[in-house]
């Protein structure tokens, strides 16, 4: 459940939502953390649930040493008020018996904050593309039906390639099978797309297909796929990194230093 | 995913399979998965004044609850303070699970976490906690734990175990630097911690990151102490590390600052009658 850091609750009425799934090389959540570092976006409120594994650190985004000691939890959503934008991130992996109760309470909170649209970040098993996955940008888009309505001509323009559908079989003509939608190591992605679309919940999932490693680069290549869309940041810059700040928590990321008696 | 050095280290991953909720249960399948979420229920059980108290309506009252997660931490606790004269044990904690031991009509020893009270100074609350609690608990057992004692004025403080392996630090860590402390503290923790915080990249994970949480959301003054040991198992120095964390408190539980090197020696000789057989 929600929980506001603040006296009162935040107005989130009309906002965009913005989160990760926990998926496959945690792009989403990379993603989400380049936005909220760049974008210098408040902490306004805890998602505070049984269904998160717990865990706690100290500021992720400390720009010098006097907000460097301040608490952050598991799951925690931050604003901008002047982009009309909300952003949820998750730090921790879902229990795994709990996964279905985390999308009702993430879906429940979204129709209570009457968000104008939400944005699911996230990530799928590159091996696992079929032939027509592999040509091409790994970059990929869903929209509910609710979404389409508002923001459909937006997305036709920038010329984006929807999610496909595969056979259960691919290769192998079967007639009583019908495609389907799969997003292996996508975490909640297919299920809150499903449920926002029996709910009529304007979402959209953008994704990328990636493998488990450094996934800096993947990062920055989804967040730079949704600034495309969202305009969050207006830079002409062709360096793949642009203007987005990284993070100090994204220190240390092959481990401790180097013993110096190895030289 | 390969380390700086190159070798391949099988990293879990985080991603879950997509087809789990497709699967469709059937009855039996559905009353085994909730029988099981019924046993892996964390129990609280308190002594009888309080449980009597707390049927009534009241809730524990408690201004300095102090909670050690691990065998040092809490066999820092059982040393330094729960050796003195005055403390009962007036409750436990249960909590079923995997790494439970198999013991037909009670619940594993090692599950359980001990809540001790001074006769003298009821307002101080001490737990220790030796057993696995698992990722599933962590939240309820934090929850039911918590909303048992009175919250105002509450002051929690938690003494955590770690290993110097999950240290991340841009300085390579020398032999001698372990065992050390770190800290993280709630947003209404006011008082000077008794070591530095914990830098980031570091997290805190587990029981101590659940009552962290807890106490944030729900605004309660919390600071966790984690030392971070090269040892595998219980030992004094590791133990005494914790020393600084406490004194903090001297003046609410009376520590008794001299020097318990017997009852450590007691509480660390089961381990080391393995560990001879190198020397």
């Amino acid at each position: 459940m929600f929980v506001s850091s603040e006296n009162s609750s935040p107005a989130l009425k009309d906002f965009t939502l913005v989160m990760p799934a926990v998926a496959v090389g945690n792009v989403g959540q990379l993603a989400v953390d380049l936005i909220v570092s760049t974008l210098n976006m408040s902490r306004v409120g805890y998602f505070h649930t049984d269904c998160l594994i717990p865990m706690a650190g100290n500021n992720p985004y400390a720009t010098c040493k006097e907000d460097a000691d301040e608490l952050h939890t598991a799951a925690e959503v931050y604003t901008a008020a002047e982009l009309k934008l909300a952003v949820l991130q998750i730090r921790a992996p879902i229990v795994q018996t709990k996964s279905k109760r985390f999308r009702q309470q993430l879906l429940s909170w979204i129709k209570a904050s009457g968000f104008s649209r939400t944005v699911v970040l996230s990530s799928s098993h590159a091996y696992q593309r079929d032939d027509q996955q592999l040509q091409g940008s790994p970059l990929r888009y869903l929209a509910t039906p609710s979404l389409l309505k508002g923001s459909g001509d937006a997305l036709k323009q920038l010329g984006w390639r929807e999610m496909e559908k595969v056979t259960a079989f691919p290769g192998v003509a079967d007639a009583s099978s019908e495609p389907r939608l799969y997003i292996p190591g996508g975490g909640i992605t297919k299920g809150l797309y499903t449920d926002s679309c029996a709910d009529d919940l304007p979402l959209a999932v953008l994704l990328l297909f990636c493998s488990e490693g450094d996934n800096i680069p993947d990062a920055f290549a989804l967040v730079n796929h949704l600034n495309d869309w969202l305009h969050l940041l207006h830079h002409q810059s062709h360096e793949p990194s642009g203007k987005w700040k990284i993070p100090t928590s994204w220190s240390l990321l092959f481990g401790s230093g180097i013993p110096p008696a190895l030289f | 995913m390969a380390t700086f050095f190159g070798e391949v280290l099988s990293v879990y991953s985080r991603a879950v399979e997509e087809d789990d909720d497709d699967i469709e249960e059937d009855e039996e399948d559905e009353q085994i998965r909730r029988e099981l979420e019924e046993k892996r229920e964390v129990q609280l059980q308190w002594g009888p004044e309080i449980s009597q108290s707390l049927s009534s309506g009241n809730k524990l009252q408690c201004s300095e609850f102090i909670i050690g997660v691990g065998h040092n931490a809490s066999s820092f606790l059982s040393a330094y303070v729960l050796a003195s004269a005055g403390w009962a044990a007036v409750g436990r904690a249960t909590a079923w699970n995997e790494r439970s031991r198999a013991v037909t009509g009670q619940s594993g020893e090692d599950s359980a976490c001990v809540f001790h009270r001074h006769k003298d100074t009821p307002s101080v609350l001490i737990c220790t906690v030796t057993g696995h609690i698992a990722e599933d608990q962590q939240f309820q057992w934090t929850q039911k734990v918590l909303d048992s004692l009175q919250q105002r004025q509450l002051t929690v403080t938690v003494l955590a175990d770690g290993s110097v392996a999950d240290y991340k630090t841009a300085d390579y860590l020398s032999g001698g630097a372990a065992p050390f402390l770190r800290c993280l503290r709630s947003g209404a923790f006011s008082p000077q911690p008794a070591c530095p915080p914990l830098e980031q990249p570091n997290i805190l994970t587990g029981l101590p990151a659940a009552v962290l949480n807890h106490c944030q959301v729900h605004r309660i003054a919390a600071v966790v102490y984690q030392c971070y040991s090269d040892v595998i198992g219980p030992d004094s120095v590791t133990m005494e590390t914790y020393k600084p964390a406490l004194s903090k408190l001297a003046k609410s539980i009376q520590l008794d600052t001299s020097l318990k090197t017997d009852v450590l020696r007691k509480l660390v000789r089961t381990t080391e009658i393995q560990s001879n057989l190198y020397i």
